[in-house]
């Protein structure tokens, strides 16, 4: 018996030669236990050494080889054959990001955003290292935990209809971001991240669609952290009237 | 970025949100299925009770701003859904949404005052 195949559509674009991006179909062996990965990697090592993907970890922690499989945003690492065989598996960039070679997609403009928002401990004065440890619950820590997990793999930004029309939306990991430091009780830096996040960019452009949370591989539920800093945005914005509100 | 004054049109479709999901379903419960089904009094909704609920300054209130905010947040809703599906012709959409919401509005409250 034959032993079994399955069918890789790949969407190629090499800037060199390709006018406009093409999908070139490659058949791999079909293994139960391969991820889609494994089979681009199949492709690059037998079959076309051209084939450009970004991965690192095969293991849902770097969040480098985020790509569209039969239209939805998944990690190429975390996403079996199985589910798809004996259908074809189509593979694409990340949606809403341009395309810089093959499955390889331009992240500036998310890098840019992501530096927007401050994603680090502020504190309202240095704290020397002999001041000791900053303490912390597990409360306190739970409060904000979930917001930490993103590896920053942009899914949500290929998931979220927003990115599309609205280009300069500040977008879910970045504000998810931003409120798992406003969270942490070690930081004071909400004031300034607000100016990016209270901004018509920033949670404002959200429309809950929700699709974020519902790609996310790591159910860090930026959907979340978004509502929540529109309803602290809004406490905000009513106290700033009060004559003793600044 | 200037911070964004959409926290008005939001505190209200939120508001809204919390009258459509909690308060309107009990009060479709009330009048649409537990009066007619006998499960409450058979006169609870009798003309006097209501037009005494209604001639009330705070039922007049109560049911103003659930008429309000119920609509406010259906325009709002509606203006965002319209806006994902890629229609963003702004003013249109919204006129036409909070338009609606806005006169709607204006209606309950005169015939609530004219009671
Ligand atoms: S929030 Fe989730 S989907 Fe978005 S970048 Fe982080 S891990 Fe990826």
């Amino acid at each position: 018996m034959s032993e079994p195949v399955l069918e890789l559509e790949v969407l190629r674009y090499r800037p060199e030669t390709d006018q406009d991006p093409v999908f070139q179909t490659y058949t791999v062996p079909y293994n139960s236990d391969w991820v889609v990965l494994d089979a681009l990697t199949h492709i690059k090592d037998n079959i076309d050494r051209t084939l450009s993907f970004r991965w690192s970890c095969h293991m849902a922690v770097c969040g480098s080889c985020g790509v569209m499989i039969n239209g939805e945003p998944k990690l190429s690492c975390h996403t079996f054959l199985r589910d798809y065989y004996p259908g074809k598996v189509r593979v694409e960039p990340l949606t809403n990001f341009p395309i810089e070679r093959d499955l390889v997609t331009v992240a500036d403009d998310f890098m840019e955003k992501l530096a927007s928002v401050k994603p680090y401990v502020i504190t309202e004065e240095d704290r020397p290292v002999s001041a000791g440890e900053h303490l912390q619950s597990p409360a306190d820590l739970n409060s904000f935990k979930q917001y930490t997990m993103c590896i920053n793999c942009m899914l949500c930004y290929a998931a979220c209809p927003q990115m599309g029309l609205t280009p300069d939306f500040v977008g879910p990991a970045a504000l998810a971001l931003a409120h798992r430091y406003n969270l942490d009780t070690r930081d004071a830096g909400r004031e300034e991240r607000q100016e990016i996040a209270a901004s018509n960019e920033g949670v404002w452009d959200c429309t809950f669609v929700g699709a974020c949370s519902q790609v996310c591989p790591k159910a860090v539920d930026p959907a979340a952290a978004i509502q929540q800093t529109k309803i602290a945005s809004t406490v905000d914005w009513y106290k700033a009237l009060l004559p003793w509100g600044k | 970025m200037a911070k964004s004054n959409k926290p008005i049109v939001w505190s209200l479709f939120a508001g809204g949100g919390m009258i459509a999901a909690f308060v309107l379903p009990a009060m479709i419960f009330i009048t649409g299925l537990a009066v007619p089904m006998g499960l409450l009094l058979e006169n609870a909704l009798a003309y006097d009770r209501m037009l005494a609920l209604v001639g009330n300054p705070i039922g007049k209130l109560v049911l103003f701003g659930v008429i309000f905010l119920s609509l406010w947040h259906a325009a709002h809703r509606l203006r965002m859904t319209l806006h994902d599906l890629g229609i963003r012709s702004g003013r249109v959409a919204m006129l036409a949404c909070y338009g609606v919401a806005g006169l709607a509005s204006i209606a309950a409250a005169v015939v609530l005052l004219s009671i």
